[in-house]
C-alpha cells in the first residue's frame, strides 16, 4: 500500500501530489518536467518535501508533522534509475554484490550466483557496465536492485535508454518480472504504450499536480482531463462547451456533436476524438469534411481533414486507419459515434 | 658531489604531496558542499596561492611563522620552528602546490554523476563505501593529474621556500636553491649537473602522467 501526499516548492516549480494506491504496479504518466521524476526521489528520500507524508506499506518513510524523515540508505527501496546507475568501475558480478545485504560471505556468494541465473547474466560475471547491450545493463540493475530485497520498486523511465527494436522484448520480460514480484511497484513514464502494458493502474501528472487517475483502462477510455487526454495519445483535443444534455458545441471546428446518451456536465471544457474513432459509414454525427492531406506509414494511413466551416487558424483533424481499410475513393462525409467522444473537464 | 639536496628536494616534495592529497581532496569534496556565498569566498582563499606569487607566499607566511609574531613565537616554545628547516620547506611547497590538487579534485568531483552516489544510497551502501569503492574510482584520473601536478610543482618550488628556509648546505638546502646557489658562484659545472638532475626528474614525471592517460584511453575503448 503506498500513501503519498507531498509539497514541495523550488521557486519555479511546484510539486503538490496526492496518490493513494493499494497493491501492483502504479504508473506515473507525465510529459517531461512535469515532476514524475521528483515525485518518485520524494519516495526515495533523494528529495525532501517542504511538506506531507510519504507512507509505503505501512512504513512510514516521511512525515512533516511528527518530524519523520527515515534515511535514503534505510528506506529498502529498489530505485531503478533511468540510465541505471551502475558503478562503472565494478564488474556485473560486482555490481551485483554491493546489492547483497547477508553477512557472511558464503551466503552473499550464493545469492548473486543465483540471482545472476535468474536475470539470465551468467558468463557476463567479469564484464564492466560498458561493455554490455542496454537490455544486459537493465538486467544487472534489476538483478542489484532485486537481490537487495526492497520494500517497493521505483522504476524510472525504465525503457528511455534501449533502441525501440529492443524495447518491446524487454517490455515483455519486465512485466514476467513484475507479476512475481510481491510488493509495490512505482513505475515513471511519458510512453502510453508502457503505461497500458504494464501498470493496473495509472495517474497522469501535469505541472507537478495530478490531473487524472484512476485503473489503467478506464483512464484511457475516460481520461477526464486535457492533460490525462493528450498523454494516452488522443490526437483531436479542442476546446468545447454544452450546447444540450446530450450534445456539445466546437466553436473552433463550427460543428455540433452528439454524445449518444451521455450526458454532458456544465463545466466541460474540451473534447478528445482519438484518430482511429472517425469512420465512413453513416450515422448520429456524419459530417461533411474536407480532405487536406494524407500521409503513408508502414501499416497505417494519416489523413488529415478539416470541417468546411472551421476557422483557419486551427490545426487540421487527424484520421488514422489501418492500411487495408482504406477505401477506393476517400468519403466525403466522416462519422463518429457518441461514446468516442472523451468528455474532458479539466 | 653532495647529493643531500636531492634527497632533501624529494622528501620536501613527497611529504609535501601527501599532505596536499588528503587536505585537497577532503576541501574539494566539503567545499562543493557549501551555500554559494561561502563556497566563493573559500574557493577563492584556497586558490589564491595559485596566482600570488611564491615570494608573496614565502612573505605571508613568515609574517605567520616568523619567529618576530605570535605564531612563530609560540610554535618555538613548543619545539616546532618552521623557519629555516627542512620541514619548513614542506610547509612551503605544500601551500604553493596546494591550489592544483584542491582544483583539479573539484574538477574531478563536480563531473562526478550524483545518480551513481544516490543508487549507492537506495541500496543502503554507506557514504565511506560510496566515498572509496565509487566516487574515489570514478574520479581517478582527475585525482592522479592532480597528485602529479602537485608533486611536480612542490619539487620545483623556489619563491617561498628560498624565503621560509632560505639556503643552508646539507640542511635546507633543496635542488632549486642550491642551483641558484651554484649560479650565483659561477660554479657552472655543478649547476649544469643539477639543471640535468631536475630535467631528469621532471622528463620522468611527465612520462608517467603520459603513461596513464594512455592506458585510461585504451581502457576507455569500447569493447
Amino acid at each position: 500500500m503506498i500513501d503519498i501526499s507531498v509539497y514541495k516548492n523550488w521557486g519555479s516549480f511546484t510539486l503538490d501530489v496526492a496518490l493513494h494506491h493499494q497493491g501492483g504496479i502504479l504508473g506515473i504518466l507525465g510529459a517531461s518536467g512535469c515532476g514524475k521524476s521528483k515525485t518518485l526521489q520524494c519516495v526515495a528520500g533523494i528529495e525532501t518535501p517542504d511538506d506531507g507524508h510519504i507512507s509505503v506499506g505501512g512504513k512510514i518513510f516521511f512525515d512533516r508533522k511528527r518530524g519523520v524523515d527515515v534515511p535514503v540508505a534505510r528506506r529498502r527501496v529498489g530505485y531503478l534509475f533511468q540510465h541505471y546507475a551502475l558503478f562503472p568501475n565494478m564488474t556485473v558480478e560486482e555490481n551485483i554484490r554491493c546489492g547483497v545485504r547477508s553477512s557472511t560471505r558464503d551466503l552473499a556468494r550464493k545469492q548473486v550466483t543465483s540471482m545472476m541465473e535468474r536475470m539470465r547474466l551468467t558468463g557476463l560475471e567479469t564484464l564492466k557496465p560498458a561493455e554490455l547491450s542496454g537490455g544486459q545493463q537493465q538486467r544487472v540493475a534489476l538483478a542489484r536492485i532485486l537481490v537487495n530485497e526492497p520494500d517497493i520498486l521505483l522504476l524510472d523511465e525504465p525503457f528511455s535508454a534501449l533502441d525501440s527494436y529492443l524495447k518491446e522484448k524487454v517490455i515483455a520480460e519486465l512485466k514476467a518480472l513484475l507479476a512475481e514480484f510481491p510488493k509495490d511497484v512505482i513505475l515513471v513514464t511519458h510512453s502510453r504504450d508502457e503505461a497500458y502494458q504494464l501498470c493496473h493502474s495509472i495517474a497522469v501528472l501535469d505541472d507537478g499536480r495530478v490531473s487524472a487517475v484512476g485503473p489503467t483502462k478506464e483512464l484511457f477510455a475516460n481520461p477526464q482531463s486535457r492533460a490525462a487526454a493528450v498523454l494516452t495519445g488522443c490526437k483531436n483535443i479542442v476546446s468545447a462547451r454544452k450546447s444540450g444534455p446530450e450534445s456539445v458545441f466546437i466553436p473552433d471546428w463550427q460543428v455540433t456533436l452528439h454524445t449518444g446518451g451521455r450526458p454532458v456536465g456544465d463545466d466541460l471544457c474540451a473534447v478528445g476524438i482519438r484518430a482511429h474513432a472517425f469512420h465512413g459509414g453513416e450515422g448520429v454525427n456524419s459530417l461533411p469534411v474536407v480532405i487536406t492531406e494524407e500521409i503513408e506509414q508502414p501499416f497505417e494511413w494519416i489523413v488529415k481533414f478539416r470541417y468546411p466551416r472551421q476557422s483557419l487558424a486551427t490545426s487540421d483533424i487527424w484520421w488514422r486507419f489501418a492500411k487495408p481499410d482504406r477505401p477506393d475513393i476517400l468519403p466525403d462525409r466522416l462519422t463518429l459515434r457518441g461514446d468516442d467522444i472523451l468528455l474532458l473537464y479539466r | 658531489m653532495d647529493w643531500y639536496p636531492l634527497w632533501n628536494s624529494l622528501r620536501i616534495a613527497a611529504i609535501a604531496c601527501v599532505i596536499v592529497f588528503f587536505s585537497g581532496i577532503a576541501l574539494a569534496y566539503y567545499v562543493a558542499r557549501l551555500p554559494r556565498i561561502l563556497k566563493g569566498i573559500l574557493d577563492v582563499v584556497l586558490t589564491l596561492p595559485l596566482v600570488l606569487p611564491p615570494t608573496v607566499c614565502g612573505w605571508l607566511l613568515l609574517l605567520v611563522f616568523g619567529l618576530q609574531h605570535p605564531v612563530g613565537i609560540a610554535l618555538n616554545e613548543a619545539g616546532v620552528r618552521f623557519v629555516m628547516t627542512w620541514y619548513g620547506g614542506v610547509l612551503a611547497s605544500a601551500v604553493v602546490a596546494f591550489p592544483l590538487m584542491y582544483r583539479t579534485a573539484r574538477g574531478a568531483f563536480e563531473s562526478f554523476d550524483e545518480t551513481l552516489a544516490w543508487s549507492g544510497k537506495t541500496l543502503g551502501l554507506s557514504d565511506t563505501f560510496i566515498f572509496w569503492h565509487i566516487r574515489m574510482p570514478y574520479c581517478k584520473q582527475g585525482i592522479i593529474a592532480g597528485t602529479v601536478l602537485a608533486f611536480a610543482r612542490a619539487l620545483g618550488e623556489y619563491g617561498a621556500t628560498s624565503m621560509l628556509i632560505g639556503y643552508i648546505p646539507k640542511h635546507t638546502a633543496t635542488i632549486s636553491t642550491t642551483v641558484y646557489q651554484l649560479w650565483r658562484t659561477n660554479d657552472e659545472y655543478s649547476a649544469f649537473i643539477w639543471v640535468l638532475v631536475n630535467i631528469a626528474i621532471s622528463a620522468v614525471v611527465l612520462m608517467t602522467v603520459n603513461l596513464f592517460e594512455k592506458r585510461s584511453r585504451e581502457r576507455r575503448r569500447p569493447a
